[in-house]
């Protein structure tokens, strides 16, 4: 229960990961694998290097100048910080949700079918079909099916989320970033993402930023500690919840830190 | 260990060690005062021993219900859930080492009705001393974190159940020597497994101070003396 699986299959691997904001080193040498549907977990306090992290998984740094990432990040067996890599494959490979839900200002079928016609050339019906499913794995299919022309704005917060990680499905992605996605939610559409995180782990890859230790304890297979832009402890996540090895994780989870 | 940024927690915590702590000395006391009330053949200790168990239930409740609140307050992980699965854990074990001395004070009462053959409690009395070391060295262990020294205690445990298979022996060829004795010795009997279940509330607490520690659980298959009454009756006769 408590080691390492060292032979299941990693669906991405950090190698010697290091990140510069500017001259500011905001990751060091950070090594470590996402395994193949598994959900991972990233806590440690702010600023230390756990988002940053997240947005070099998809290369959204890439959109922002003077910031720029070392080392190596194996997806599947190639490094997508290569300089060839493309970066819109890449985003729809690894899809992101963010920690306040980010709908677009249009109906809610069009919210879903905006990225998939991005990506893919396909007809109304299938396109039903795909907005439909991807509600449905989001949670959200009964709550708006009949009213799938609504503006996504008019959701709740919750079901705003929920639409967002519909968003990111529907591309059919291999993995799934999310970063705190339930810290702008209440406890009962938590809940709905996290039973959401569960189900969804079947299919696919799940890496989450969470500043909600039990949230991390609940959903992850695995957990990373990092603090100031190092890697401090990455484990089983009953492991590291119950007996973690190192001191400094020890100390966050507790609630000693500083 | 250094503390938490919420104070109250700490607090918290603290007064669950020292609600342990309590208990622990009650527990002791009892002990030591029911073996005394039973080889002096003292009533008057016997029934103050008695009239000490309320309490020690009370403490116990006491941890329980603190304990239950905070973790629905502060919904501990790591080092601060294993102590506080710890004094539940303790805490209990505890409480039966009351009921158990308790058992011993009411049977010194009896025993003192009618009293037999007064070298028959010698052994017993060997059983107590070994008995009170180890919980006085568990709850210490306890006290001070000590792992090492919590190990040491799940492994004398052992000669406890061996010395339990002496003075059942010892009881048994009293009986045997005139049948008047048989309930004056049926009495110490009942006090010997008594003590040798202490010895295994120790060893439990034992487990739980390793485990609070390290975070590692004990093998279930823990040392055993080649316990009389904890294997197969032995064939008399």
């Amino acid at each position: 229960m408590t080691a390492i699986d060292t032979n299941l299959p990693q669906k991405v691997s950090v190698r010697g990961l290091n990140f510069f904001y500017g001259e500011v080193q905001a990751l060091k040498n950070v090594s470590l694998p996402l395994f193949a549907k598994r959900v991972t977990s990233f806590i440690g306090p702010s600023g230390c290097g756990k988002s940053t992290l997240l947005r070099v998984l998809n290369r959204m740094y890439d959109l922002y100048p003077n910031q720029r990432a070392e080392g190596e990040v194996m997806l599947d067996g190639e490094n997508i910080l290569r300089p060839g890599q493309d970066l819109n494959l890449l985003r729809a490979r690894v899809g992101m949700v963010f920690q306040r839900p980010t709908p677009f200002p249009m109906s809610i079928y069009d919210n879903i079918a905006f990225g998939v016609r991005l990506y893919e050339r396909i007809g109304k019906s299938e396109l039903d079909d795909r907005v439909e499913a991807a509600l449905e794995s989001a949670a959200l299919w009964p709550e708006v099916k009949d009213n799938l022309k609504a503006s996504g704005l008019s959701l709740s917060g919750g079901q705003q989320q929920r639409l967002c990680i519909a968003r990111t499905v529907a591309i059919q992605p291999e993995i799934i970033l999310l970063d705190e996605p339930c810290s702008a939610l209440d406890p009962i559409s938590t809940a709905k993402i996290e039973e959401l995180i569960d189900e969804l782990k079947e299919n696919y890859t799940i890496a989450i930023v969470t500043h909600n230790m039990q949230q991390a304890a609940r959903v992850s297979d695995y957990t990373a500690f990092m603090y100031i832009g190092e890697l401090v402890e990455f484990g089983v996540t009953a492991q590291m919840f119950t007996s973690p090895t190192n001191k400094q994780t020890q100390n966050y989870i507790t609630g000693r830190f500083g | 260990m250094t503390d938490h940024t919420v104070k109250a927690y700490d607090t918290e915590l603290e007064g669950l060690g020292q609600k342990i702590a309590e208990m622990g000395g009650i527990a002791e006391k009892m002990l030591s005062d029911a073996m005394d009330a039973l080889s002096d053949f003292d009533i008057k200790l016997a029934q103050s021993t008695i009239n000490s168990d309320p309490r020690l239930d009370f403490l116990q409740r006491e941890i329980e219900e603190q304990a239950i609140l905070t973790i629905a307050r502060r919904q501990p992980l790591a080092v601060d859930l294993r102590e506080i699965i710890a004094t539940i854990r303790i805490s209990n074990d505890l409480e039966r080492v009351g009921d158990l001395a308790k058992n011993i004070a009411k049977r010194a009462i009896r025993v003192a009705a009618d009293v037999r053959i007064p070298r028959a409690i010698v052994g017993l009395k060997s059983m107590h001393d070994l008995a009170a070391i180890l919980l006085k060295d568990v709850l210490d262990a306890y006290s001070q974190r000590d792992a090492e020294r919590a190990r040491e205690v799940w492994v004398y445990d052992a000669d406890l159940d061996s010395l339990e298979d002496s003075v059942f022996r010892d009881l048994l060829t009293f009986m045997m020597e005139d049948p008047r004795n048989i309930s004056f010795c049926a009495h110490l009997l009942f006090c010997s497994k008594n003590i040798e279940r202490i010895g295994d509330h120790a060893t439990n607490i034992a487990e739980t101070v390793v485990y609070l520690v390290s975070g590692e659980t004990m093998p279930t298959d823990r040392p055993k003396g080649r316990g009389l009454l904890s294997e197969s009756p032995p064939v008399t006769g």
